[in-house]
């Protein structure tokens, strides 16, 4: 198919209609009224003007209209043991693939069409994941189907939550819309997962939008993993608004899709609250991925360090923005930012942006960024110990993506990636021979 | 131990190196039979790290004449990586530092690469983890340091260590040690000379590169040579160590 970018969103918003509670309707109008009127981002806005969307507009994205049946086997690659589950199929709810024994009292994991009624829901969907100047989020808040609902009361979970979002379309290029709505009571705790795989090499547009939300004291690890397959389209937005001494702990990985985009704006909206970014890119061939971050301080004494790495092969091309925010009277904000970078390629590329907006004095606020190769002494120094190169450099790719991926709080998920990346980079992805 | 019948494992011939454009080495003459120990001395700038290295295969370096026979092989056309595997080690004058690789990982890969090379089994990390035990006594060292990232936050004595371990994993026929006993105190230095000691056999052999004969109270070399301007100027036995140590090095320097 070779659509203009015009047909290509025309054909995004032939999406569904849906019977939707009192509540949800008019926001869904409205939604979909943005959308139209904001269509696609161009080069001229400045957070776009680096993402290349054209491999994206030469698709026409179809609705979902119909539901593969997925086994547990089809998934089991995928799968967190021991955690709370919650798998959605082609942006559909799939009971019969989910787990929520563990979920306990006080913790609600659930699909969000379930919940309509609950005045968490109603209270906080689409509150936070603005859509006013955001076409991608507009077209996910107007045609969204399902979603998941994960409303952590007090205490803490007994089990990490898994949302794990599988694409299975290969006959028609589908536009899936997941959506994720957290909600962390005052003092509540818990470590949930976010999840984006494909099944097979379906051209596929995953359009996400995520919303947590952290009362007083809360704490919440949120991992994302986006391990789309290579051929499919990925947009993601989340937005976190965190209260007086809560502590976000984000570690965002993007390996998969053709072009893929991850927006993380967390707003610290509550004196002490304390947010940690950690991110990573690795990427290959010709692949896309962009990640832009906003860290808010608008209350004093707020904390945040943010850790981020790219690590581009083949033709890749990665982008990290990352802003940070100081807002009139956010006093004692501390503030740390590093933007870490190694390119395996001579065609890869790697753009960073730290960017600092500061309306306050009595702040500190670092950032730094680094861009580099493959360390000469340290290869060299592997090879004379018997490694090829291939293998000495796949290590070294290796342990630069470890620091990374040690974050995350579930060592099954950990080891799972970490072999993930290396059969990668065997392959012809990330570090191998054929570029 | 000398033995004129013992096999050559080294044999180096009128060697020529360079590094950006500049002659270091200028006729280098070299020849290492199994059993021996051999120590090359010299002043700083004489050349004799920069032979380590080309002998390892930096890349920064480039031969620009001479040959060197390594067990039957002609150590110039291989990779560092097929030298390694050949049987000959460098032990780094400056140990690398490599955040997120951890030690025992990296031992047991480089195990591994040196088992399929000789036709054997790989152990998989619950039968390496038993062999890594009996190996870090050459070195006396801590099991802790085997969960940790290769060489990072650890003392100049223990890098160094570090890299008498990986000679004992990988055992090599040919060890050249790089200034192994350069910011060493004395205890790291007995360790260090013992745990290469214990590693000495008739089938194989160790060319120390040092600047002070401290090194040789502990390894007791069969030969001693001097190198200066790129050539070594002058071969004798340990007693040499013992006349550089009294006299310097300058009366050679006239002499050559």
């Amino acid at each position: 198919m070779n659509l203009t970018k015009e047909q290509c969103f025309e054909q995004l918003l032939l999406g569904k209609s849906f019977k939707s509670e009192s509540w949800l309707g008019p926001i869904r109008d409205k939604a979909g009224a943005r959308a139209q009127a904001l269509n696609f981002p161009t080069a001229r806005q400045d957070d776009w003007r680096l993402t290349d969307l054209s491999p994206l507009f030469q698709y026409g994205f179809h609705p979902v209209d119909s539901y593969a049946s997925v086994t547990l086997a089809d998934i089991d690659s995928l799968l967190i043991p021991g955690s709370i589950r919650l798998v959605f199929v082609d942006g559909c709810y799939a009971s019969p693939l989910s787990d929520l024994k563990q979920a306990g009292a006080g913790v609600t994991v659930s699909s969000l069409l379930d919940r309509y009624g609950d005045a968490q829901v109603e209270a906080n969907f689409a509150q936070h994941a603005l859509f006013d100047q955001d076409a991608f989020a507009a077209l996910n808040t107007r045609f969204f189907e399902d979603g998941a609902f994960v409303h952590v009361a007090g205490g803490e979970a007994a089990a990490p939550i898994h949302i794990l979002n599988v694409a299975t379309k290969r006959d028609t290029s589908s536009a899936i819309y997941p959506r994720c709505l957290v909600v962390m009571a005052a003092n509540s705790r818990a470590t949930i997962i976010e999840d984006y795989a494909g099944l097979n090499d379906g051209i596929n547009f995953s359009n996400a939008v995520t919303e947590v939300v952290l009362k007083d004291d809360a704490q919440l690890q949120h991992v994302r993993v986006q391990r789309e397959e290579k051929s499919a389209f990925h947009i993601g937005h989340c937005s976190v608004i965190a209260a007086r001494g809560s502590v976000y702990t984000s570690t965002a990985l993007a390996f998969g899709a053709r072009v893929s985009r991850h927006d993380l704006h967390v707003t610290l909206r509550g004196e002490g609250a304390e947010a940690t970014l950690n991110g990573l890119a690795l990427i290959g061939g010709r692949q896309i991925a962009d990640t832009h971050t906003r860290i808010d301080h608008a209350s004093p004494r707020c904390v945040s360090r943010q850790l981020h790495k790219c690590i581009a092969d083949g033709s890749a091309h990665a982008i990290f923005s990352g802003k940070i925010m100081v807002r009139e009277g956010a006093s004692g904000t501390d503030s740390a930012q590093s933007s870490r970078n190694l390119l395996l390629s001579g065609k890869a590329h790697i753009d960073t942006q730290p960017q600092l907006e500061i309306f306050n004095d009595d702040v500190s606020c670092k950032h730094g960024a680094t861009i580099g190769q493959i360390d000469a002494d340290a290869l060299f120094f592997l090879k004379s110990r018997g490694l090829t190169e291939e293998r000495a450099r796949n290590l070294l790719t290796h342990a630069f993506a470890a620091e990374i991926i040690d974050k995350i709080p579930v060592p099954s998920l950990v080891e799972a990636l970490g072999r993930t990346i290396l059969e990668r980079m065997n392959g012809d992805h990330v570090g191998g021979v054929s570029r | 131990m000398i033995n004129n019948g013992s096999k050559v494992l080294l044999e180096v011939k009128n060697l020529k190196a360079e590094v950006a454009g500049v002659e270091i080495l200028k006729g280098v003459n070299l020849t290492v039979r199994a059993g021996e120990v051999h120590a090359i001395m010299g002043i700083n700038g004489s050349g004799k790290s920069t032979f380590s290295k080309v002998l390892a295969g930096h890349p920064d370096y480039t031969v620009t004449g001479g040959s060197a026979m390594f067990e039957g092989k002609e150590l110039f056309t291989l990779e560092p990586e097929e030298r390694a595997r050949a049987g000959l080690f460098l032990a780094f004058q400056y140990p690398v530092e490599i955040p997120g690789v951890s030690n025992s990982a990296l031992l047991r890969l480089a195990y591994n690469t040196m088992q399929t090379e000789r036709g054997l089994e790989e152990l998989d990390p619950l039968e390496f983890d038993d062999l890594i035990q009996e190996k870090i006594k050459v070195v006396e060292m801590d099991p802790s340091f085997l969960g940790r990232s290769v060489n990072e936050g650890f003392s100049g004595g223990e890098k160094k260590r570090n890299e008498i371990l990986q000679m004992a994993v990988l055992e090599p026929r040919l060890a050249i040690l790089d200034e192994t006993d350069s910011g060493l105190d004395i205890d790291a230095l007995r360790i260090v000379a013992n745990g290469v000691n214990s590693l000495l056999t008739p089938d194989n052999a160790v060319v120390m590169v040092t600047h002070y004969q401290r090194l040789l109270n502990y390894i007791v070399p069969d030969f001693v040579h001097v190198m200066d301007a790129g050539r070594i100027v002058r071969t004798g036995g340990k007693e040499l160590a013992l006349e550089l140590e009294a006299r310097g090095y300058d009366w050679l320097r006239a002499a050559a």
